[in-house]
């Protein structure tokens, strides 16, 4: 990973103090909070496969809960830095707030996808069926669309200030949906008792097991973090690289 | 200043509404929708196998959102066509008193088609006139408030972006869920005859979700626009 | 009257108005030249409050434009947008404009714009249907009908006949005389200096000339003006 190169140094002489300037756009050539994030997701995966113990009731399928639920966790983690994101950008207009919004909503994007194909995959042979309108995966759904609607809504504006402006206007209003979705569906299947199933999702876990839960929560933590971390200098070059061709012009 | 928010917002609601009045396609054609998908719903389900009475509350519900869109989109484009909205904003009234004069007109618009629509499907479907219906059309008020708070807003925002036609849609509709929802299961609690205290933590909802996103929006408007 | 000192916009990097002090006074014209994209359109917008200054702050009689209601209600514009909606009729338009300014009047106050800028026959058709050059004086008519103290014009007249604009001019000298205090912008130099009292020159978001008109010889200052903006702005 080596430093982009900069344009020749004297097109930057008519651009001022406003302009980002970063005097050398370098990205390290060692990610280690990556690094380290995968290392932690194959550890984790490896115990998880060869040393735990098998459920008693689902066999090998319950295994996919060590992605399912720490995923779950990630992309709520990454939601949250986007509404908190989204508050500090309307408060302070600091660009860096909307970058980190920005990465943080694409994390959250893939770790909701992983959710919601974890979970049918798991549901099936466990329920039997594919799909069930449950709390969690109804929310998790409805948290997918309004985040690839944030996605969607930042590709469809060009100019840098009305774009952060209006998802972060929308990363508010996405946060104040949550319990509003959340209620309705919880008051649904109150009233409308869905057959039975099999919720293991809140077991005690005994010892070996919890472990590798934990595990996984922590490799996810890690991931998480590092791919928002990694997703924000991306965006620092990319910035960088529009105002510097905004500025030769 | 209140009551002068309220004047200028009642000001610009009527403009809009005299233009829509107008030209007049945008409410032909969301009322046209609204009727031919009370139809087409009807036809699509075996009538034997569902009843009217548990078809129609999602039936509604469905095309009042779909229709409601349809308005909701032209709301802000007329004032984006010869940047009539900087007209707006150069005079002296409160960008409050823009979204909410939108909002308002936005509101007649949705309450024009809902007028319509619901006598309409008590006719197709066969349903029981009378106390019921004066309540269904307060719950649908209700529930149109929700519905054009956050459309408006979101549609000042996709006036002025690439894909409007696209996002309008797509941004709102998962707002508009727990709005659909509670209205249809309090419309279905309400056809079926059960007392209307039992539909009440679905109106509890709907109330809530007005004021939480009436609020909102109206605080987060000025942010839509450009500075 | 009109004040800004210090005006600065910034998008991004790159500041279309860089530093610029604007006072114009009651009765009192000011005349702005400059080639496309040296920030004329942007300081009109700063000076009517539709955009926020990065920096410095506009003042009509001393109250800061961008907090005072009363402030804004004495601003007049008139942009490159007819700010119109078409399928309301010219009296439609400028009545709601009355009402959104508070006129006692509306309907009164609507037909003396109309007839200012000699459009008045046409008041009950459409505006999307009459032509550009029509289009153009209902809009004038609009940004007059609250009668504002201070008007800002960008490129008036551009898409008006002969008697559109000799209409315009009138009541631009009507207005100046009535004390209010006007800002052009034209590119037409013949024309801007016929009504002038302070002339300036932008390129590059500054102004690069700034002088009262008494001062200036017609002739020379449009052969300096063309040496003057030789380059891209």
């Amino acid at each position: 990973m080596s430093s982009i190169p900069l344009r020749d140094e004297s097109a930057r002489g008519t651009a001022d103090a406003l302009a980002p300037s970063p005097a050398v756009i370098q990205r390290p050539i060692f990610d280690w909070l990556f690094v380290l994030a995968m290392l932690g997701m194959a550890a984790a995966y490896v115990r998880a496969i060869y040393f735990t113990p098998l459920e008693a009731t689902q066999g090998a399928a319950q295994k996919i809960y060590y992605v399912h639920v720490p995923a779950a966790l990630g992309a709520y983690t990454a939601l949250t830095v986007v509404a908190l994101m989204s508050l500090v950008y309307l408060w302070l207009r600091d660009e860096r707030a909307d970058r980190l919004a920005e990465s943080a909503g694409e994390v959250a994007l893939v770790f909701l996808t992983v959710v919601l194909t974890t979970g049918p995959l798991w549901g099936k042979p466990i329920w039997g069926t594919w799909w069930t309108w449950d709390a969690r995966l109804t929310l998790t759904l409805f948290l997918w669309f309004v985040t690839a609607g944030y996605i969607v809504l930042r590709g469809a504006i060009d100019e840098p200030g009305l774009r952060a402006r209006y998802s972060a206007v929308l990363g508010i209003l996405g946060a104040l949906l949550i319990p509003f979705i959340h209620l309705s569906v919880y008051l649904f299947r109150t009233l409308h008792p869905m057959p039975i199933v099999l919720k293991p999702d809140r077991p005690s876990l005994p010892t070996e097991m919890l472990v590798t839960f934990l595990s996984f929560v922590a490799a996810c933590t890690l991931l998480c973090a590092a791919l928002i971390r990694a997703r924000y200098r991306y965006g620092v070059q990319r910035d960088a690289l529009v105002a510097l061709e905004a500025g030769d012009r | 200043m209140k009551p002068l928010v309220l004047t200028t917002a009642w000001l610009i609601a009527r403009k809009d509404l005299a233009i829509e009045f107008r030209t007049r396609t945008a409410f032909l054609s969301a009322l046209v929708f609204a009727l031919l998908g009370l139809g087409i719903f009807r036809f699509a389900w075996d009538p034997s196998a569902v009843s009217a009475i548990d078809l129609a509350p999602g039936v509604l519900w469905v095309i009042f959102t779909f229709s409601g869109l349809l308005g909701l989109h032209r709301s802000f484009g007329v004032e984006h066509a010869e940047r009539a909205i900087d007209g707006l904003l150069v005079a002296p009234v409160g960008r409050e008193a823009i979204f909410l004069g939108k909002a308002l007109a936005n509101l007649c618009f949705v309450a024009g088609i809902q007028v319509i629509a619901i006598p309409a499907m008590a006719v197709f479907y066969d349903l029981p006139l009378g106390r019921p219906l004066l309540v269904l059309f307060a719950i649908a008020l209700l529930a149109a408030v929700g519905l054009v708070a956050v459309g408006t807003l979101f549609s000042a925002m996709a006036v002025n972006t690439r894909l409007a036609e696209l996002l309008l849609p797509m941004l709102s509709l998962p707002f508009f869920v727990p709005v659909v929802m509670a209205a249809a299961q309090s419309t279905t609690q309400l056809l079926i005859g059960r007392p209307l205290a039992e539909a009440w933590p679905w109106l509890k909802i709907l109330i809530a979700y007005d004021i939480v996103f009436l609020t909102a929006c109206t605080l987060a408007f000025p942010y839509t626009l450009e500075e | 009257m009109l004040e800004a000192t210090g005006l600065v916009r910034a998008f991004g990097s790159r500041r279309a108005v860089d530093g610029v002090d604007v006072s114009v006074g009651a009765g009192d014209c000011l005349v702005l030249f400059g080639p496309n994209g040296a920030g004329k359109t942007t300081l009109l917008r700063l000076l009517a409050g539709l955009l926020k200054p990065t920096a410095g702050a506009t003042r009509i009689d001393g109250a800061l434009l961008r907090g005072d209601s009363a402030a804004r209600a004495a601003v007049g514009l008139i942009s490159h947008q007819t700010m119109l909606y078409g399928a309301l009729t010219a009296r439609e338009n400028l009545e709601f404009t009355a009402r959104l300014y508070g006129e006692a009047d509306p309907s009164s106050v609507g037909e003396r714009a109309l007839r200012t800028m000699r459009v008045f026959d046409r008041a009950d058709t459409p505006v999307r249907v009459l032509s550009r050059g029509l289009q153009q004086r209902v809009s004038i008519a609009r940004a007059i009908v609250h009668r504002p103290r201070v008007l800002l014009l960008d490129e008036p007249y551009t898409g008006l006949d002969a008697s559109g604009a000799a209409a315009l001019t009138r009541m631009l000298e009507e207005l100046r005389a009535g004390g209010a205090a006007l800002v052009l912008v034209t590119h037409n130099i013949g024309e801007g200096l016929a009504i002038a009292t302070h002339a300036a020159v932008m390129r590059r978001g500054r102004f690069v000339r700034h002088e009262r008109r008494e001062a200036l010889d017609a002739e020379r200052y449009t052969s300096e003006y063309h040496e003057l903006v030789g380059g891209p702005a």
